[in-house]
Order: C-alpha cells, then structure tokens, then sequence
C-alpha cells in the first residue's frame, strides 16, 4: 500500500464549548501521541462528540487552543484541517458510486481523475473492496459501508482519523469483527485514531488509551487496564465494568497497601493514597463469592473476622450473611441480587452447576483481584 | 476557503472605474452608452470620472478601494486582514447607500442636510452598472473579513450568502413595506404629518358601520374582514370534508380528488369569477334557464358579496384540502384504535380524539383560508360590484383618478395589519401546538371510519361541490369557443383567432393576435424570474436548516414575511419605494422579475427546508472534512440529491409567476404588459370571450409544463433504475464468489 501517513499528534489546551447558556466542554485539556488509537468514552452527553467534531473542526472552540500536529488550527474550519472522519451513519453520497466516494476528497483536492480513481481502489483494496468500485452504496451491505466509509477517509492520508461510532449500526457479532479490522489496519498503518464510543467493552477491546468523559470534563485518562483496575471515582468504576459501591473503612495504610474492613471482614488493596477513615470501595460483580450459609442466625451478623484476605472462596472463611433476592440463569454464568448489610448486591457467577435458589441465605465474601479502594 | 478575495475587489473597481455608475435611460441591456459619449458623458461616465465632473461625493468611495490593497501580502488568519475587510466593506457599503438616499433627483433629499451643506447644484439618478458592481463588492468584501474574524466556522461562502440574502431581502421587502408605513403619513404637499394617516385611517369609508342600519355599505376594512370570515369558514369546512372523504371513506373516486390540489396552483385567480358571470351572471347559462323556468327576472346578486364569496370558496377549498389532507392523515390510527378498544363508539371517537387532534391543523387551515381572502385582488375586481375590498380600493386610490398615494398607504397598512396578525398568530400559537402524531416508526393501524351520519353529511356535501367544480373548469374550457355565451352559442374559433392568430407575410411568420405580445412577455419574464426564485430560495432553505448563525429567527421571519404581504401591498410598496433614486426600477422588466422572486421566495424556502430535513446532515460533513469547501458541498452533493425539490421549485414559481395579477398589476407597463393584467383589462371592456379563451390557454400551458416536469422527474428515476441493471449483472457471480469465499 502506498500510503504516506504522516501521523500528527492532537493537543486541546484549556478547551470550553458553549452553546448559549450551556456548556457542552468545560476547559478540557489532553493531548494524544502520535501513533495511538485513543478513545472517547463516556454515556450520551457528556461531550464525546463534540470534542471529536471540535477536533474536526465541524465545531469550533469557543475558547482554548487545539493543536493538530503541532499546529494551532483553533480558528481553521473543517475544510483546511488535515483532518477526516468516519460517521456513524457512514454518511456515503447515494448519488455517487464507491469509487467516486473514496475519490472524492481527492478530486476536490485538485487531483486529476485518472489518478484519484487509482489510488481509491488502492484504498478499497486495503479495506478488502477491491473491485466494488463501480457499485452504488445502497448495493452494500453495513458492513462493507462501514469500510467503505474508513477507506474513503484513509486515502486522504490525513494526521488524524476520527471515528465517530463507527459500529453502532452494525449487529453485535460483525462489531467484534470489525473492530478488530480497523484496529489491525490502525496499527498496520501507524495511525494517530481518535475513536468515539459509549461501549465501554469497545473501548477497552480497540484502545491504546482511554479518555473517559463525564458531565463535560475529562473523569479520567489511562490506559485500558488502568482504568479497569485502578478507577480514580465511582463513576468510572460503575462505566467500566460494572462494580458493586460499597463503605468500608481504613484502619491503617502506607504509600504502598491499605488495611480495610468491611463489615467486619478485613482486606488488604492497594492504598492508592488514602488515609485512614470511611472509604468507598468498589467490587466487581464477579469477585463476589457466595457460599450457602452455614450458620443460621440472621443476616448481617458475621460470627467471626478474619484478617486473611484475598483467600477466594475459601471454605473456612465465615463470610457476611445475606440472602438472594433474584437468581437468573444465562447460560454461561448466573445473576444473582443479594440483599446484605452492605446494600443491594449484584453478583456475576460462573459455576452454574450450583446455582443458587432466589431466598437462600447465603455467606459473602470478596475476592481482592476485583476490588478497589475509590479516592474520596 | 482557499480563494483571496481580490477577485471581488477587482469587480469593485471596474464598477467604479469603467462601467457606468448611474442607470441608463434605455434599459438595463441596451449597450448604446458604448458608442455614445462614453466614457466623459455624465450619463455615462463611471463613478472615477464623475467625481472629477461634479458629483465629487463620489470621492470618499476611493477609501475602501484603496485600503485593502495593503494586506495584499497578508494571511487570513492575520486579525489585520479580518479588520481591514470589514472596514472597508463596511464602510464602502453604508457611504454607498447613504449617499444615495440622501442625495436624489432633486439635490438634498433632507432639508437639514441642505441647511448644513447649501443646495446642491447637481443631482443624482438611480444606481447602475457600476455601482451594483461596486456595491456587491463591498458586501463580499464586509462577509470574507467577518468570515476571517472566525464567523460562522471561517466559512466565507456561508457568511457570503447570509449576507447576501440579507441584503436582497432588505432591499426588495423591508425597504418597500418600510417606505409605506412612511407614505401613510405625507400629505398632499408632500410633508410629513400624523394628521395625515389618522385622517385617512379613522376614515368612516373604511371602519363605518352603517350596513347594519341602512343600505349604505360598510367600510373596506370591514368589508374584507367579514369576507375573509365567510371564506375561511367555508373553505375550512369543505376542505374538511374533502379531507375526510379522501381519507376516511371508500368512496370510489377519492383518489381522483386529489387532483383538486393541483387546480388552484394553475388558475389564474380570476378565472373563476369569470366562469361564475358566465354561468350566474345577469345573462348567465343557469340565470336565464332558471328565469325561464320560474318565470321570474334575473336578478344580479352575484356581483358582490354573494358571488365573491362563491369564488374564493371555489378558488380556496383546494388549499384547505392540501392542509386538511396531511392533518387527518397524521392523526395516527393507533390512537383511535384505542380508543375503540376501550369501548368508544366510532361518533365518540372522532369527536373525542380525532376532532381534538386535528383542532390546529384545522386553526391552521381557517388561518391560510383568511389570509388568501383578504390578499384575493382578481376575484373581487371581477365581482365586487358595489362591495368594496381593501385589496381593490387599493388598486383604485393608486390608479382611479384620485391618485392617492398617502390613502393607498393607509389602505395597505390596515390590510397587511389583518394578514400579518394572521401569520403571528399562525406561528406563534399553532407554532409549537401541532398534534400531527408522524414518527419515524411505521404506523400500521387503520383509521378508524366515520359513522353513518357523518358520512353522508360528507359526501352529500362534497360530491355536489366537486362537480360543480367540474362544471366550472368546462366552463372555461369551452366558454372560448362559443360566439356570444349566453346568447350565441354557436361553435367558434374567433376569439382563439383574435387573441392567437397567426398569419404568413412575405414567408416570415407573423403574430398577428392581439394576445401574443403579452403572452410572450409573461412566458419570458416567468422562465427568468423562476430559476432565480428557487436559487434564492433553496440557498436561502440550506442556510435555514444547515448553519447555526445569530439572529436566524430573525432571518427566517424576513424570508417567510413576504408570504403574509398580498400582493396588493408589494406592488404598491415597489411603486413606491423604486420609484425614485437609488433603485429607480419601475417600467422596467426587472421590477415585475424582482416582484417574483421575492413573492414567490417562501415557496422555494419551504419546499428546500423539507427535502434538505431529509438529507442527512453528516453527509455534507462528510464532505467538508475530506476537504471540500461548503461551495464544493453544495455542488456535488447537496444539489445533486435535491433536484426534485429544485425541480418542484422551478415549476412552481413559474406556474406562480404566471397567474399572479395583485402586485403585477401595478407594475406592468406599455412595454412590459403581463398576460393576467391584459386580461382584466378585457373583462373590464367586458370582452368576456377572448378573455377566457386567453385563461383556458394559459391553464393549458401551466398544466404542460407541470406534467412535462413530472415526466422528466419520472424518466430520471427511470434511468438510475436502467444504469443500475447492467452493473448488478456484472457484478453478480464476484458478489457470488465473494460471498463463497468467505463461507468457506
């Protein structure tokens, strides 16, 4: 392939975007390296697509400084930023056939015909179309519009590649396969991608890192493990995977580890800079054990402590007493809703074998690996 | 944008360097100025050359010429660039018109300035060549630097054609409706005084009452006011009721009726006061048959209210039809079928969800009812008899022997008061009430049918009227043929042979009808006047629905306005207002083009606004992120997926140019005579023959072009369905193997 990417980095400063009264971005800054795929993530709202469309210049900021390759292009429009994008809905011209779609930000560019119509073949073959130039988009399927619509985006050989959703409207098995498409040609290529999306699960699958974003501000940048692991608020914890929000409280901690209670249960985590004191702590919904109670004294009362931690499903460990409310069966793995002490559980189970009835009490203990200690 | 804008200021100084600055006597397109006297004649000179004659007013236009040349070597994102534009365009523009308004045919035209600056000498004629051309660079000259001071994303196209929608509709609907409110209080000896518009506007002739009490009439203003009720509840019901049947019924030709629809956009609006006199008048068909029968003497109640009110039912009931028809379709059925699940009976159910739901599309139907009424000028020319209207006294205070312009203002004013409350009220109350229950989900009930009652009272409404409707259409059709309707009705060819004769002389052909002349003129002016119609429409509707720009409220009143303004008032306004210098166009070509586009502007901006909602907004952002400017955009691909809608809009303000006749009638001149007001001329010498011999041609001609169109928009779709069978043959064994390869 002849493509002679020229991978830009993109840089906003202090970025606010308002429109009247509201503010859709609220001095955002980031920056994004050369070379990596970085997602937006965030619920519907939260300013994801209009930080995309900001870096696409189809919105401009209304104060800050965005830098594409090194470049202030705050005030530069759509049109003469180096610069293309993928929509959601693909947006392909009806009226033109897909060879004339890829060429087409070539030809306005002043390229002759000829030559455009070469090289977007050559873009359609990098995407697997070779030779469905002459087709009209509506002969297509989704699939093959969607990359349609990224080959008609790379011939340009622009800095940045934006993606706005680009799966949304595609049924959940080709998404995987999708997604997996444009990761490969993204690192095959060296792209800088900045790909917008509200499925954490995409996110996680395609990134090199990850800005999530809340009620117009960044809630927190990482990489995708780190984000997982290590979410800086309840909110990332409850967007990326779902987590369970419990209290439990620090009784000693140094830079390194963290002594918590819960209940009266004591953990060892990672002390993540907090100081001895009520702590939230959140638990994903696989790293929560239920055992069938042994004792039969009522919910709540834990008979003993331990301070062994981390000892998943471990027999002798006397857990917090609950009882489940809801027991449904997925095929795979078992939901459960536990009421405890602790507040409503929601619980992920994989041994199916032995599920639990809906009214069981039952004994909960935690897994470390899935626990988090969440900055106050 | 890419482009400098040299260009423009290079066309700002050949209009002010080379061509002719003032109007030229013999026309917009005579070239006589090149070979007589140019450049050094005052007629002709350019503004470089009048300033060194005696107009040196002229001389501060040099400024803005001259000052942007030095950011020749500048970049756009410069703030010295942006600021040097807009100053000089700014200002270019504002001295541009200021000059113009304040120094006229006679000097000063304020006395203040007089005072100031001691009489002129000389003095100065409408705009011409140059100083459109100079004019037009200044505003491009004003949108590029308020496009490089960050407006509107940096687009200097869509800053361009903002600013110059705003400026066209400022100069050709504000400026004109503003220059009647100021008419409405210059008396006689040409001063301004209140006394003047409250003589006129408190005046018994317009708000006297004595109708009731005797037989004197009442005043116009209540004249048309009651009118207009009567209309508008008539053609709300009968549109009703069409509606109804058309929707609601299993009436065997309710596809048919809606053929209805197309009949009010190709009459000539008179024509059906014409075919009503033939058939009702004094010596009317129906008249004397019935005379005859009863014995008794035929009476003339149709010249007045009775008969004007039977036209514009006739002329009306189809637009309350089109309105009527998408409202109770957009009733969704699901909700009257739920209504019949919970036990409501088909009478409960139209009177309890139906009726309601559709409650303001019928307000909206009763609104436009009104407003057509009140703007009607040629069925009350041919009916009014002793029942005067404010549209035609209009007329006659302008063109009767009292020429009374501060009374034609008056008149206008209170006209334009009712229509524009009317349009308030239309946007404002029903603007966020609409029921219509349309979503994107597929609605796949059924609607609910009427009971019985109302059913027949529907069709025994309905059914009666559209055949009287019929009878009307074959009136005018055959009504040309006969020697002396009425009284002759002996096959004919002579007024067909009067109006459309054409004779050989010396083997050249000779249009030798009388009719001709104007029919050519009006087939011209409209084929001008349409393209430029939908461009400024559909430019106007892709601002309206693609950019987001301060004031675009505003915007989109002033655009919508002239769709409240009867065309009356607009003739009387561009008299008025381009009577005089600086737009001095009256008895030109130009005005009765110029009336179009704007009269008929709302119509194209309506027609986009809905096939440009349609369109998905990513495509042209799409476009505009692989490098194309808004421009490019625009041409290959907003266009191209709109020609439907631009061919709807070229048809239309066509066909509209063609039958109107209110604001034409005061604009056409001796050489720039239009089909319709000739005609009212011929009904007026009472050459009923010739003259609807005359409307039934150009019906027929209206009726060509728009099933031509449809046609060509038949074919197109057609042709893409033809390109697309050959190529699905090739490509299907790869699709075939490719599809294989992949399952294995």
């Amino acid at each position: 392939m002849s493509l002679h990417l020229k991978a830009g980095s993109v840089t906003f400063e202090n970025v606010t975007k308002k429109y009247g009264a509201v503010t859709a971005i609220d001095d955002v800054s980031f920056s994004i390296a050369p070379g990596h795929l970085v997602t937006l993530l965030g619920p519907s709202g939260c300013g994801k697509t209009t930080t995309l469309r900001m870096i696409a210049g189809l919105e401009h900021a209304s104060s800050g400084r965005i830098l594409i390759g090194g470049k202030d292009v705050t005030n530069l429009p759509a049109t003469d930023r180096d610069v293309s994008m993928v929509f959601q809905s693909y947006a392909l011209f009806p009226h033109m056939t897909v060879g004339e779609n890829v060429a087409y930000g070539l030809t306005v560019g002043g390229l002759k015909k000829a030559e455009a119509a070469e090289r977007a073949e050559e873009g359609l073959a990098l995407v697997g179309l070779a030779g469905y130039a002459s087709r009209l988009p509506s002969e297509l399927s989704g699939g093959q519009q969607q990359r349609v619509a990224v080959a008609r985006a790379l011939v340009l050989e622009p800095e940045v590649l934006l993606l706005d959703e680009p799966l949304s409207n595609l049924d959940a098995k080709l998404r995987r396969k999708v997604r997996e498409e444009i990761r490969d040609l993204q690192q095959k290529l060296g792209l800088t991608a900045v790909y917008v999306t509200h499925d954490q699960e995409e996110a996680l699958a395609v990134s090199d890192r990850i800005i999530v974003m809340n009620r117009s501000i960044i809630a927190q940048e990482g990489t995708p493990r780190e984000l997982y692991e290590a979410p800086s608020s309840a909110f990332i914890a409850d967007f990326i995977g779902d987590a369970n929000l419990i209290t439990g409280e620090v009784i000693s901690a140094n830079h390194e580890k963290a002594k918590v209670r819960i209940d009266s249960i004591e953990y060892e985590l990672p002390s993540r800079g907090l100081r001895i004191g009520s702590a939230q702590i959140a638990v994903r919904p696989d790293s929560i054990l239920l055992e069938p109670a042994q004792g039969s004294s009522g919910p709540g009362s834990s008979v003993s402590g331990s301070s062994e931690s981390g000892s998943a499903g471990a027999k002798d460990q006397i857990g917090i007493r609950g009882n489940v409310t809801h027991s449904t069966y997925l095929g795979n793995q078992m939901h459960y809703s536990v009421d405890s002490p602790l507040g409503e559980l929601f619980v992920v189970d994989y041994r199916i074998d032995n599920a639990i009835k809906a009214g069981s009490d039952i004994s909960i203990t935690f897994a470390t690996k899935g626990m988090a200690l969440i900055a106050p | 944008m890419r482009t400098s804008f040299f260009p423009w200021l290079a066309a700002g100084w050949i209009g002010f360097a080379i061509l002719p600055w003032y109007a030229l006597e013999d026309g917009f397109w005579a070239f006589e100025w090149l070979i007589d006297g140019y450049p050094f004649d005052s007629d002709y000179a350019p503004a470089l050359i009048q300033i060194f004659q005696d107009k040196e007013w002229l001389l501060p236009l040099l400024f803005p010429l001259l000052f942007p040349l030095w950011i020749f070597n500048k970049v756009k994102s410069d703030p010295k660039y942006a600021s040097t534009l807009i100053i000089s365009g700014g200002f270019g523009l504002a001295y541009l018109l200021g000059q113009g308004f304040t120094i006229g045919i006679g000097g000063w035209e304020y006395s203040t300035l007089e005072a100031a600056f001691g009489p002129l000498e000389t003095r100065q004629f409408g705009m011409g060549y140059g100083a459109l051309f100079t004019a037009g660079s200044f505003l491009i000259l004003l949108t590029t630097g308020l496009a490089a001071a960050g407006n509107l994303r940096g687009d200097v196209f869509v800053t361009s054609a903002i600013g110059i929608v705003v400026a066209l509709v400022a100069t050709f609907v504000f400026l004109p409706v503003g220059k009647i409110l100021v008419s409405a209080f210059v008396n006689d000896a040409g001063l301004y005084a209140l006394s003047t518009f409250t003589d006129n506007f408190f005046t018994k002739k317009i708000w006297g009452l004595d109708c009731l009490s005797t037989s004197v009439s009442c005043g116009v203003g209540l004249n048309s006011f009651f009118l207009a009720i009567l209309t508008a509840t008539s053609t709300t019901l009968l549109g009703l009721g069409f509606a109804l049947v058309a929707t609601r019924t299993d009436f065997r030709w309710k596809k048919s009726l809606r053929v209805l629809t197309i009949l009010p956009i190709i009459t000539p609006p008179f024509v059906i006061g014409l075919a009503l006199i033939l058939l009702l008048g004094r010596s009317g068909t129906i008249t004397q048959f019935v005379a005859d029968l009863l014995n008794i003497e035929a009476g003339r109640w149709l010249y007045g209210l009775p008969g004007i009110w039977l036209a514009q039912t006739l002329s009306f009931t189809p637009i309350a039809f089109l309105v009527l028809i998408g409202v109770v379709e957009g009733v969704s059925p699901s909700m009257e079928e739920a209504s019949q699940t919970l036990g409501a009976s088909r009478w409960h159910t139209f009177k309890q969800v139906s009726l309601p739901l559709m409650r303001p599309g019928i307000a909206n139907a009763f609104l436009i009812g009104f407003i057509e009424s009140m703007a009607d000028f040629g069925n009350p020319m041919v009916l009014g008899g002793n029942y005067d209207v404010l549209s035609t006294e209009i007329f006659f205070a302008i063109v009767g022997a009292q020429n009374d312009q501060s009374m034609a203002a008056v008149l206008a004013i209170i006209l334009l008061m009712f229509t524009l409350s009317a349009f308030f009220t239309q946007r404002v109350w029903l603007g966020n009430k609409s029921y219509t229950t349309v979503a994107g989900k597929a609605d796949s009930g059924i609607h609910a049918g009427m009971n019985p009652l109302l059913r027949w009272t529907c069709l025994c409404v309905t059914i009666p009227w559209a055949f009287f409707t019929i009878v009307i259409y074959g009136t005018v059709l055959f009504g040309g043929f006969v020697v002396n309707w009425g009284r002759d009705n002996s096959f004919s060819l002579q007024h067909y042979g009067e109006g459309f004769g054409i004779g050989w002389n010396e083997g050249s052909l000779v249009w030798e009808g009388a009719a001709w002349d104007s029919f050519w003129t009006t087939i011209t002016i409209s084929a001008i006047a349409a393209p430029l119609t939908a461009a400024l429409g559909l430019l106007t509707a892709y601002l309206l629905v693609r950019q987001k720009f301060g004031g675009k409220n505003i915007f989109e009143f002033g655009t919508m306005l002239s769709f409240a303004i009867p065309g009356t008032v607009i003739g009387v306004s561009y008299i008025l207002a381009f009577n005089v210098p600086p737009f001095e166009l009256t008895g030109t070509a130009a005005i009765l083009v110029l009336c179009f586009m704007f009269r008929n502007m709302p119509v194209g901006v309506r027609g986009g606004i809905a096939a440009m909602s349609q369109l998905d907004k990513s495509l042209d952002e799409a476009s505009l992120t692989l490098g194309a400017n808004s421009f490019t955009t625009m041409r290959k691909v907003i266009l191209p997926l709109l020609r439907p809608a631009i061919v709807a809009a070229l048809v239309y303000s066509f066909v509209r140019a063609i039958t109107s006749v209110s604001a034409v009638i005061f604009l056409v001149s001796a050489d720039h005579n239009m089909a319709t007001s000739y005609i009212i001329g011929l009904v007026e010498n009472g050459e009923y023959g010739i003259a609807i011999a005359y409307s039934s041609v150009l019906i027929v001609v209206m009726l060509t072009a728009i099933l031509l169109v449809q046609k060509v928009i038949g074919e197109r779709k057609l042709r893409k369905a033809d390109r697309l069978a050959p190529q699905s043959d090739k490509t299907t064994p790869s699709t075939k193997s490719a599809t294989m390869e992949k399952q294995a």
